[in-house]
C-alpha cells in the first residue's frame, strides 16, 4: 500500500516535470497555427502563418539544411579517418590532437566565432560566403563526430581488427574501407545525426558569423522573434520542430539499439 | 608423416630487442633460427616478452635498431605486416563482424586478386580442413568460441603464408575445449607442414605442439630446446619450475651423495659441493621401505588425482617433496615412508639470481 502511494507520488512528480518542459513547447506550436493567439484557439486554426514563414524565411531554412549537410560531409570525410588514425596510432601526440579537436566543446560559440572573425575576417569573399558559416559549424561539430566514432572503436576492438586485416595483406586504406568503416557504422551514424542536429540548431556562433545574406534557420528565428508577430515566430518554431524532432528520435533509437547489442 | 611436404619460409630473428618509448625494455636482444616447417613455441609467463617477439616477426612492432628479421634470407625488417605474407591468429581472433565466415576466410585471397571461382574453391578447401562445413554463411557473432578459433585459423592459412603466427590462440576457450582443439591444432600443423611460431603461457600446449620450445622470462630467452630437453634437462631453476612440476632441493654434496635431513642420495656428475641446487621431477621418485631406503620422510598429505596420486613428504629434504605414486599405492598422512631416487633423475642446476 505504501509502495503504491510512493509510486503515485513519483509518477505525478514526473508528469509535473515533463509538463513543465512540454507545455511551453506545446503552447508555442499551438500559437503557430492559431489565427489570433491573444484570442486563443477559438479564434480558429490556420496554416497561414506557416505559409508566411515559408515565404519570408524559406531561404534560411534551405540554407540551414544545406549547411548541415555540408558540415556532415566535411566531418565525415575528415573526422572518421582522423578518428581512425588517432585511435590506431595512439600515444601522446594522438591524445594531444584529440584534446585540441575537443576544445570547441568547452569554449563558448561566441568566442570561437570571434576567433574566426579575427583570423579570417580580412578574406572578404570567404567572410561573406556560406563557407564561413560552414567552417564555424565544422569546428563546432567535429568533436562530436570524432568522439562518437572513437567511442565505437573502443567497443569493437578496432586495433585488433586493423591488425587482422593488415596481416592478410590489406594496405591502410583497404582496412579502413573494408573493415573499419563497416564495423564502426553505428558510431558513424550516431555522430552524423548529432552533427546534423547541432548544425541545424546552432545559434551562438552563427549569429556572430552571419551576414544579412547568410542567415540560418535559428538566426532567422531570432530575427522573427524580434520583429514579427508572435504567431509568425511560433509558426517558425513549429517548422524547426518538424525538422529537428525526427533527428532526435532517430538518435535515441540508434543509441538504444547500440546498447542492446 | 614422412610424406609430409614442407611449406613456409625459414626464419631468422637476428639481434632483435624492443625498448618502448617510455624506456621499458620488453625484450632483450635475441637471436633465433626457425627452420622451414618447424613449429617453434614461445613459452613464458605474461610479460616475458613472447608476444613482443612474435609481433616483431609479424611486422607489428619494429625491433630496436640493429635488429633484423629475415624470411628465407631476405631482410624484411622494414616491411610492414601487410607486405610480409604472414598468417596470424590473434588471441581475440580479430574476425571481421561485418563479413560472413566464408568472406572472412576469403578476404586475404580477395586482396591478392584471386578470381572468384578460385577463391571459392580455396575457401571450400579450408572450410573442409577446419570442419566448418555448413557455417559458411553464418555471421561471426553466431559462432561458438571454438568455431571462431577455427575460422581465424582458416583465414590465416588461406593465403598460403610464409609463416603462421599464433598468439595464444586457445587462451580464450574453456579448459575442455582447449584440450580438444589443442589436439586438432597439432594435427593441422603437422598436416600443413608450415613454419609456425606459437605463443603460449601454457606448458602443456607448448610440449604437445612444439618441435622446439623457447622458454622466456623477463624479456630474455631462458632456454631453447626440444620439449624433452626442456623437461628433462632444464637449463636453470626458472625453466625447471615453469615447465612441469619440480622439486628444487638445496643441499651440500659429499662424496657423491646429496646430504639431506632425511638421508643421503647418490648423484652423478659431482663429488663434492658446498651448496648444490638439484631438481627432481615428482614422477621419478619412488616409494620404498622406510627401514631400508637411503632417504626417508613422513607423509604430510595425499592428493588423489584419479590416474595417480601426489604425495607430499616432509622431513626428507629441506623442503617438502612432491612424489607421484601409482593410484594403487595405499599410504596415509603421518605414515613413515622411504624414498628412492635414481641418480639419473637428479639434475643439478646452475646457481643463479
Amino acid at each position: 500500500m505504501r509502495n503504491r502511494i510512493l509510486f503515485t507520488l513519483q509518477f505525478l512528480f514526473t508528469l509535473l516535470v515533463a509538463a513543465f518542459l512540454a507545455v511551453p513547447a506545446g503552447l508555442s506550436i499551438a500559437a503557430g497555427v492559431t489565427v489570433n493567439y491573444f484570442r486563443g484557439l477559438q479564434s480558429g486554426v490556420t496554416l497561414q502563418w506557416v505559409a508566411q514563414v515559408w515565404d519570408l524565411y524559406a531561404g534560411t531554412i534551405l540554407a540551414s539544411i544545406m549547411i548541415a549537410l555540408g558540415t556532415l560531409a566535411v566531418t565525415l570525410v575528415v573526422g572518421v579517418p582522423a578518428a581512425y588514425a588517432l585511435y590506431v596510432r595512439g600515444g601522446r601526440l594522438a591524445r594531444l590532437v584529440e584534446e585540441i579537436i575537443t576544445l570547441p566543446l568547452a569554449i563558448p560559440g561566441l568566442a570561437i566565432a570571434l576567433a574566426l572573425l579575427l583570423t579570417y575576417g580580412g578574406f572578404g569573399s570567404f567572410r561573406r560566403s556560406w563557407l564561413f558559416i560552414l567552417a564555424g559549424h565544422v569546428v563546432f561539430t567535429m568533436p562530436f563526430m570524432v568522439r562518437s566514432v572513437m567511442a565505437v572503436f573502443a567497443t569493437i576492438d578496432v586495433k585488433s581488427l586493423d591488425e587482422g586485416a593488415a596481416s592478410l595483406g590489406a594496405p591502410p586504406w583497404r582496412r579502413f574501407v573494408d573493415v573499419i568503416v563497416p564495423n564502426a557504422a553505428p558510431g558513424i551514424l550516431a555522430g552524423s545525426l548529432m552533427v546534423v542536429t547541432l548544425s541545424l540548431g546552432e545559434f551562438n556562433l552563427t549569429w556572430m558569423l552571419h551576414t544579412p545574406l547568410t542567415k540560418t534557420l535559428p538566426v532567422g528565428l531570432a530575427d522573427s522573434y524580434a520583429s514579427m508577430r508572435l504567431e509568425v515566430a511560433s509558426a517558425y518554431t513549429l517548422i524547426f520542430f518538424v525538422l529537428i524532432i525526427p533527428l532526435l528520435v532517430a538518435m535515441q533509437w540508434i543509441g538504444e539499439r547500440g546498447q542492446s547489442r | 608423416m614422412n610424406m609430409m611436404t614442407r611449406h613456409g619460409a625459414a626464419l631468422k630473428v637476428e639481434n632483435c630487442g624492443k625498448t618502448f618509448a617510455d624506456g621499458t625494455c620488453a625484450l632483450a636482444r635475441a637471436t633465433l633460427d626457425i627452420a622451414q616447417s618447424e613449429t617453434l613455441v614461445l613459452l613464458g609467463p605474461s610479460g616475458c616478452g613472447k608476444t613482443t617477439l612474435l609481433r616483431i616477426v609479424a611486422g607489428l612492432e619494429t625491433p630496436d635498431s640493429g635488429g633484423r628479421v629475415l624470411f628465407d634470407g631476405k631482410d624484411l625488417t622494414r616491411q610492414p605486416i601487410e607486405k610480409r605474407n604472414v598468417g596470424m591468429v590473434f588471441q581475440s581472433y580479430a574476425l571481421f563482424p561485418n563479413m560472413s565466415v566464408a568472406d572472412n576466410i576469403g578476404y586475404g585471397l580477395k586482396l591478392r586478386g584471386l578470381p572468384k571461382t578460385e577463391r571459392a574453391a580455396r575457401v571450400a578447401e579450408l572450410v573442409a580442413l577446419t570442419n566448418l562445413g555448413g557455417l559458411e554463411d553464418r555471421r561471426i557473432d553466431q559462432l561458438s568460441g571454438g568455431q571462431r578459433q577455427r575460422v581465424a585459423l582458416a583465414r590465416a592459412v588461406a593465403i598460403r603464408p610464409s609463416v603462421l603466427l599464433l598468439d595464444e590462440p586457445l587462451t580464450a576457450l574453456d579448459a575442455a575445449l582447449r584440450e580438444r582443439l589443442r589436439g586438432e591444432l597439432n594435427d593441422l600443423l603437422r598436416k600443413l607442414g608450415i613454419t609456425a611460431i606459437y605463443v603460449t603461457h601454457d606448458q602443456a600446449e607448448a610440449m604437445e605442439l612444439g618441435d622446439r620450445i623457447v622458454v622466456m622470462r623477463k624479456g630474455a630467452i631462458a632456454q631453447v630446446g626440444t620439449p624433452r630437453e626442456i623437461y628433462f634437462t632444464p637449463a636453470n631453476r626458472f625453466v625447471a619450475e615453469f615447465v612441469g612440476a619440480a622439486n628444487i632441493i638445496e643441499a651440500p654434496i659429499e662424496s657423491g651423495e646429496l646430504v639431506l635431513p632425511g638421508g643421503r642420495v647418490p648423484v652423478s656428475g659431482r663429488d663434492a659441493m658446498s651448496r648444490a641446487v638439484a631438481m627432481v621431477r615428482p614422477e621419478t621418485i619412488m616409494l620404498a621401505d622406510a627401514a631400508t631406503a637411503g632417504l626417508a620422510g613422513t607423509v604430510d598429505s595425499v592428493r588423489f588425482a584419479g590416474d595417480r596420486q601426489r604425495i607430499i613428504v616432509r622431513d626428507a629434504a629441506s623442503v617438502p617433496l612432491a612424489v607421484d605414486a601409482p593410484n594403487t599405492v595405499n599410504v596415509s598422512a603421518g605414515e613413515r615412508v622411504g624414498l628412492s631416487i635414481p641418480p639419473a633423475a637428479i639434475r643439478l642446476l646452475p646457481e643463479e639470481d
